[in-house]
């Protein structure tokens, strides 16, 4: 028996690898995660290096500029602060409750809409004025009245106001696609064999759903951290001592006069991070969906 | 087009009846009212307070009367400010916040719409970083950035405008705010403009009209009144309701740093 040629084992291409390639040949957003890696590696073990925690205050050196006093790299705020320690703490809590706030807002937005996509009739326009309604509400407006009910400072109600802000659009979302996925030939076989509908939503139109999900989800977790960066300059988000990048630009804001480090640290962390999350974002959304020019 | 403006139109009325009522039920809910922080006052003068201010009415009865006060544009007193009606303390505001967010509207689209244009026409080699890079940067600085950032450098570092306050008739003190305002606006409006363009410069439509002029230079963008581009106005301008609207909670941003 002869053996013909061998053949080289053919790469495997798939929506994954297909999608890695093409993020991998975007410089940006390889730059950007390589940028996000390192901002999320500091954020996590350089606090452990420095004899500072983010509220001691540190009396000898209060408002120091950058690399003059004893182990403070970044400077002091007014009352002493270590400002590399505070703005690591506070990368650390706006990515905690960006994804946090992400995940509750997809879980809902994503059921929301695959139920009223599949349900279809008065239901699905029943739900669907709901969130139009909802969207129509100024967002700032339910934070306040959330704030207001509950206690001020609680990382919990500030994680559930930014999550009710943000399922809406994923619910839109969802719904569109869920009522492209309807009209398939495999909905169809699957009803006409008899499975129930909540077994077509979990097992046939979440997964299905799920790809454009996850590029939305990159690109919804930046938003996050600007709403409650946001929401923290104006005082009802993350407050003092906590530090959040947002109440750190509000005091350096007040400083900058007399020490624009502390407006220049946080701004910078902010900027970046945002950077790189959108980057990425952008280059995942492009990777999953490529447009030739 | 004008249907679906009436309709948003008229779906204004529910929404804002939602919000007075939700607003409302959350005030006169949440435990505690507005004279509990006087001190030293006699139970009889409390009672007379409480009448005053309609308070020791049943909550629908407060609600009704409310509705009907709103109905005449009456907004009540102010509890805060004891000298002013509600509609004295917008009065002195809205002014200068619709000022403010008009110019940033105009501003952002006279710079934000020529900038996607061009960054849809530039096709040099790293035109895709360089307009990825700027577009992530326009997202990437908030207003609330901005706004300290630019008074830092303009108005405390060069001192060529100030940092804060209002002088009617002065044009310098709208010249930061309006920027803060502006650049995020006009940021997102090129990304918006340059992302349509491309779609649209990509259409069968477009081509086969390139082919067939051949000896007009078409090589930029088609002129403004052509109806590829009437349709692209559309959708531009339809986009712009959430720009509109984003900016006025960031003119509380620059007030409230003004404010510091």
């Amino acid at each position: 028996m002869n053996d013909g040629p061998t053949v080289a084992a053919v790469a495997r291409r798939g929506l994954w690898s297909d999608a890695r390639r093409r993020l991998r040949g975007n410089r940006a957003a390889s730059a950007a995660l390589i940028v996000l890696a390192a901002i999320a590696l500091v954020a996590l073990i350089a606090p452990a290096l420095s004899p500072w925690s983010y509220d001691s205050l540190d009396w000898q050196h209060l408002a120091q500029p950058p690399g003059s006093a004893a182990a403070h790299w970044l400077g002091t705020d007014r009352l002493g602060r270590d400002l590399l320690v505070r703005t690591l703490h506070g990368v650390r809590l706006s990515l905690l409750l960006a994804v946090l706030a992400s995940a509750v807002s997809l879980v809902i937005g994503v059921l929301w809409g695959a139920v009223a996509g599949l349900a279809g009739g008065r239901i699905d326009g029943a739900m669907m004025r709901f969130v139009d309604v909802l969207y129509s509400l100024p967002y700032l407006f339910v934070v306040i009245i959330l704030t207001t009910l509950f206690t001020r400072g609680s990382l919990i109600v500030l994680a559930v106001s930014l999550a009710a802000v943000g399922w809406l659009t994923t619910a839109r979302m969802v719904r569109a696609q869920t009522l492209a996925l309807r009209r398939r030939e495999f909905i169809e076989a699957a009803r006409a064999l008899g499975v129930p509908p909540h077994a077509i939503l979990l097992r046939h139109i979440v997964p299905n759903v799920l790809g454009p999900v996850a590029v939305y989800a990159t690109l919804i977790v930046p938003q996050m951290i600007l709403f409650e960066s946001f929401l923290s300059f104006l005082g009802l988000g993350v407050q003092e001592p906590q530090a959040s990048l947002g109440n750190l630009i509000f005091a350096g804001a007040q400083e900058m006069e007399s020490a624009p480090w502390m407006l220049l640290v946080p701004a910078t962390a902010l900027v970046l991070l945002l950077l790189a999350l959108n980057l990425l974002g952008d280059g995942l959304r492009d990777a999953f969906d490529p447009r030739e020019h | 087009m004008l249907k679906l403006a009436l309709r948003r139109v008229a779906a204004l009325i529910p929404t804002l009846l939602i919000i007075v009522t939700v607003s409302f039920a959350i005030i006169r809910l949440a435990p505690g009212g507005p004279f509990d922080e006087e001190q030293g006052v006699s139970p009889a003068v409390r009672a007379n307070l409480d009448r005053l201010y309609g308070l020791d009415q049943p909550l629908p009865v407060q609600y009704l009367r409310y509705l009907r006060a709103l109905a005449h544009g009456d907004f009540g007193p102010s509890l805060r400010q004891r000298d002013f009606t509600v509609s004295e303390l917008i009065g002195r505001g809205l002014p200068l916040s619709a000022t403010l967010g008009l110019c940033a509207i105009a501003v952002a689209l006279m710079a934000g719409i020529p900038a996607g244009i061009a960054a849809a026409s530039w096709r040099g080699p790293g035109a895709d970083l360089a307009v990825a890079a700027i577009g992530a940067l326009g997202v990437a600085l908030p207003s609330f950035v901005i706004g300290p950032l630019l008074a830092l450098v303009f108005g405390i570092h060069l001192r060529w405008l100030p940092v804060a306050g209002w002088q009617p008739g002065a044009p310098r003190y709208l010249v930061l705010p309006v920027l803060t305002l502006a650049l995020p606006l006009a940021a997102a409006l090129a990304r918006l403009t340059r992302a349509s363009l491309l779609e649209v410069l990509r259409a069968p439509f477009v081509r086969s009209v390139r082919r067939c002029c051949r000896s007009r230079a078409i090589s930029a963008p088609p002129s403004p009144f052509s109806s590829p581009a009437r349709w692209w106005w559309k959708r531009c301008l339809v986009s712009q309701g959430p720009g509109v609207t984003s900016c006025k909670a960031p003119s509380i941003v620059t007030i409230r740093s003004s404010w510091a």
